[in-house]
């Protein structure tokens, strides 16, 4: 066992985890913030998707451990003071949401996109959200939906 | 109409763009236990003996399970054969033979490996048509053939004689993997009355309830099932997802604590059913003008060990098995075979994919034979209102199936691009150009084999929220929103007066399984009644408060009127106003609704009947890139129209049109259940490639309405035909692009260079190395 300390979505958490644990772990079992999903665990699917230190991870391939000291994001952050950020507003505007079991890793790699990169292309989104796989909607309106933002 | 057709966001959307939905994963409890399970360790054998000691002796193990231990029913299923805990014999390597629950997902997985299982191995049988021989292996007493449905017709060797040629190809179609986001997920934990609940990600959760109560030895009552968020399903989430929530409950009840149990990718995919594979022998009997006049079908599907829904599935594809086109004269023998194969089932299309491939692909060859266009050759076939179907049914609805095609041609231009891209062999350049149409037509709901109802409930509370819950299960396709519209519709108020609740076992009656594209039709039709049932009592008050016995009433924007002929009269009162004298009257505003449709029936021995109550009808173009050097196939460009009666919400039948479109282009080019004697070689993403954001064309969704009256509102499907035409049209683009027939899926790499499937010999990493839970 080893302590960690983490910053999650702006709190500070000191936690004693197993040299093994997955930060997907750690975040789901520890923190119960569920919202982070594992879909594969071998960092294909980026249902896990969480962005540490303002760069998107599937926390699925990083070990709690080398989160030492990061800055993590989850989906449960991108909401603030309970209004939604402009990228959930737009995936619920534009249907981008089916089963959702994908969503919070989609929203977060398009949060991060858009703050590398105010008004991404169309090809730039598609590859933002490469990693990000959905089975339910095409992807043709989680792209519309990012695009949307750009726009905005 | 207010809130029917409109694109009103899902009612269940907010939560899952937040990360507050609860998927059957997040749901955890103090004390709870983790499970594990122990594999089959070949894909055919007699289970001699299991020795549990060793891993009930390690500290924290708190429960080891073999199929002994099981105090009700151990098997379930259509066939009644699926064991929840292999008994007798392994039949294919996703099998349980034991199961674990430990202090720890960990300890679990160790304790797996203590459990020594002694075998005999028997012969296996992993090739459909090998499984049928005389001398095969049995895998069940009965013997390989789950089924052999006929349909006869006509009389098919006039119909060959009276051809001027005949068109013959055998088609081969691969198992696909469901591949849902969310691997299946289950928690059950012992209630405060001896009972139990169940909390999964179940797709099917009345056959769950019925099989999970049966292994507890408990009546229904007894036992609970709460429908999580679920993440995605496509026909998948039935037999495997109750396999794994029967597991769970077993070990609640043996430990007296509750129990999580956890699929990993690399389970789901071991042990889950798949979409079948078939090989089809398709002969055709053409005329020069480009008609039909003779059509012969043998199809064998691989079964895999069980049963499942290999009845069913089958059956769709024998009514279906000539496409939406006229044919005198039919003779079809559709067989699936059990195999020491992952067994196959339910998923998206259901029977349908497999034959519009070959049939789509015939059409197009008809075309080139006879020297016409494939939409040509379409238009001179495809059916029409009134056209007689090969199993006898005259089609007294709107047949739109021509509109559809044409719809389709001059949105994509596919005449001018598809005579253009013939033209132009530009030798040089390796990238050529293509362009395909398929079309389909298909029966909504179970049709003749099942019956056909659902239940839905509405309560109007005191204070004029309403909740709505139906026994219709939302696996991301929106039913819960399009129920939600059809009530909103009916009693003329806001959609955010709504609130859908998950359904439970106990709330609301048996609704059949939510399958088959029949969520809306069904349980929409249930939820309109239920919301008649409802405003009946409304206005039974409201004649009260009129004084006025024979009124009628229009309910819109909140308020009520009267009628005035077909118009709208003097108001009467505000929604809540009403809700409130109805309470105040001690008429509580609760009711359910039940829609039954029966008017189907079949005769097994001719295949000959009114198989589906209804029909809908379709059409696809997609356009290709072929880089004739490397086989790869880039879809740039589909266009998928689809008469769905009525669009609920516009932006749901798009989005299960996008949703459709991909996943029929992954069933056409990229994907590939494999597996090599039995044991599976695509266990997760790695290796098992579904369309990503960059492989999707741009997709064009045209809706056709022709409302319907067996439909609330004239909705009838729109999920599963999404899917089931995109795979020939792709195919027929490339045959477009390179003059290549594709007569095996995918047309990937090799299939597009070479004609065949290229197989690795050597085991893989993923494979040679000992799978199971983390
Ligand atoms: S769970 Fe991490 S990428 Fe799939
Ligand atoms: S919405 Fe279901 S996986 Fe994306």
């Amino acid at each position: 066992m080893t302590e960690i300390t983490l910053n999650v979505n702006k709190k500070e958490y000191r936690l004693t985890v197993s040299e093994d644990a997955l930060l997907l772990d750690v975040l789901r079992n520890n923190l119960g913030l569920t919202g982070t999903k594992r879909g594969c665990e071998v960092g294909e699917c980026g249902a896990c998707t969480v962005i540490m230190d303002g760069k998107t991870v599937n926390s699925c391939l990083v070990l709690a451990v080398q989160a030492q000291g990061s800055e993590i994001r989850t989906i449960e952050g991108v909401a603030e003071n309970g209004k939604l950020h402009p990228v959930q507003q737009s995936f619920l505007e534009y249907d981008a949401v089916q089963c959702g079991f994908c969503t919070p890793g989609m929203v977060l790699s398009a949060v991060s996109l858009l703050e590398k990169k105010a008004h991404p292309e169309e090809t730039e989104i598609k590859e933002a959200i490469a990693g990000n796989l959905c089975r339910c909607t095409g992807y043709q309106p989680i792209v519309k939906a990012i695009k949307a933002v750009g726009e905005k | 109409m207010n809130i029917i057709g409109k694109r009103e966001p899902r009612v269940d959307a907010l939560g899952k763009v937040t990360g507050a939905a609860k998927f059957a994963d997040d749901y955890n409890m103090p004390h709870q236990l983790y499970a594990a399970v122990k594999y089959a360790e070949f894909p055919h054998a007699e289970i001699v003996s299991v020795d549990t000691a060793k891993a009930a002796a390690l500290s924290g193990v708190q429960a080891v399970l073999t199929a002994k231990d099981v105090p009700g029913s151990n098997r379930f299923g259509l066939g009644g054969d699926i064991r929840i805990l292999a008994d007798d014999r392994t039949r294919y390597l996703g099998d349980v033979v034991a199961v674990v629950a430990a202090e720890s997902r960990a300890l679990a997985a160790q304790a797996i490996d203590l459990i020594e299982v002694t075998y005999k191995e028997l012969p296996a049988v992993f090739h459909p048509e090998e499984a049928l021989k005389e001398d095969a292996p049995k895998i069940h007493e009965q013997g390989n053939e789950i089924v052999h449905h006929k349909l006869r017709r006509g009389n098919v060797e006039q119909g060959f004689a009276e051809a001027d040629f005949i068109l013959e190809h055998r088609f081969t179609t691969q198992a696909i993997e469901h591949s849902y986001i969310e691997p299946e997920a289950a928690l059950a934990y012992p209630d405060e009355q001896d009972g139990f609940v169940v909390i999964g990600s179940l797709q099917n959760f009345y056959t769950s309830h019925k099989a999970i109560a049966a292994a507890l030895d408990l009546p229904l009552s007894k036992v609970q099932i709460i429908q999580s968020t679920m993440g995605g399903s496509f026909g998948g989430k039935d037999e495997s997802a109750t396999m794994l929530a029967a597991r769970a409950a077993l070990l609640a009840q043996k430990t007296g604590r509750p129990v999580k149990m956890l699929n990993s990718r690399e389970d789901s995919i071991r042990q889950s059913y798949k979409r079948h594979p078939y090989i089809l022998y398709y002969k055709w009997g053409c005329r020069y003008d480009g008609s039909i006049t003779a059509m012969e079908l043998k199809a064998i599907a691989d079964g895999g060990a069980y049963v499942s829904m290999s009845p069913f599935v089958t059956w769709r594809s024998v009514v279906q098995a000539t496409g939406p086109y006229h044919c005198p004269n039919v003779k079809t023998d559709l067989y699936a075979a059990f195999t020491n194969n992952n067994f196959t089932g339910a998923m998206r299309g259901f029977g349908s994919p497999q034959v519009n491939f070959a049939i789509e692909s015939m059409m197009d060859e008809l075309a080139e034979q006879v020297g016409k266009s494939p939409l040509a050759v379409r238009l001179l076939n495809g059916f029409e209102t009134g056209s007689v179907t090969a199993t006898g049914q005259r089609l007294n609805h709107e047949v739109s199936l021509k509109h559809a095609l044409l719809e389709a041609a001059s949105a994509s231009y596919y005449g001018k691009k598809w005579a253009e891209n013939r033209l132009t062999k530009n030798k040089s350049n390796p990238i050529r150009k293509g362009i395909g149409i398929s079309c389909a037509y298909r029966g909504v709901s179970l049709g003749a084999e099942g019956v056909d109802a659902a239940s839905a409930v509405v309560y109007i509370q005191p204070d004029g929220s309403v909740n709505v819950s139906s026994g219709i299960i939302d696996m991301g396709q929106g039913a819960q929103t399009a129920m939600s519209q059809i009530v909103a519709e009916v009693l003329g108020i806001n959609l955010n007066r709504l609130r859908f609740l998950q359904p439970d076992s106990g709330r609301v009656a048996d609704s059949g399984p939510t399958v088959a594209s029949r969520g809306t039709i069904m349980g929409g039709g249930a939820a309109k009644i239920a919301a008649e049932n409802v405003r009946a009592v409304m206005e039974k008050t409201l004649r009260e408060m009129t004084e006025q016995e024979q009124a009628d009433f229009l309910f819109e924007n909140e308020e009520i009127f009267l009628k005035k002929g077909n118009g709208k009269g003097k108001r009467v009162a505000g929604f809540d106003e009403v809700v409130a004298r109805c309470y105040a009257k001690g008429r509580p505003l609760f009711a359910s609704g039940v829609r039954h449709i029966a008017e189907t029936n079949w005769d097994e021995e001719t295949g000959q009947g009114d198989a589906y109550f209804t029909y809908v009808y379709g059409a696809n173009v997609a356009e290709v890139e072929v880089d004739t050097e490397t086989g790869r196939v880039d879809v740039t460009k589909f266009y998928s129209v689809h008469d769905v009666g009525r669009a609920i919400n516009r932006s749901m039948v798009e989005g299960q049109i996008y949703g459709g479109v991909a996943m029929g282009m992954g069933y056409g080019i990229m994907e590939e259940f494999i597996q090599e004697e039995g044991q599976a070689k695509t266990l997760n993403f790695d290796e098992y490639y579904i369309p990503t954001a960059l492989d999707v064309p741009y997709m064009k969704a045209i809706i056709l309405e022709n409302p319907d009256a067996k439909g609330p509102f004239g909705a009838k499907s729109i999920g599963e035909p999404a899917l089931e035409m995109a795979a020939p049209a792709i195919a027929n683009a490339i045959f477009n692009a390179t003059g290549k027939r594709i007569l095996n899926l995918p047309a990937n790499l090799e299939e597009v260079l070479l004609g065949k499937k290229l197989r690795r010999k050597t085991p893989r990493a993923s494979v040679s190395c000992k799978i199971g839970p983390l």
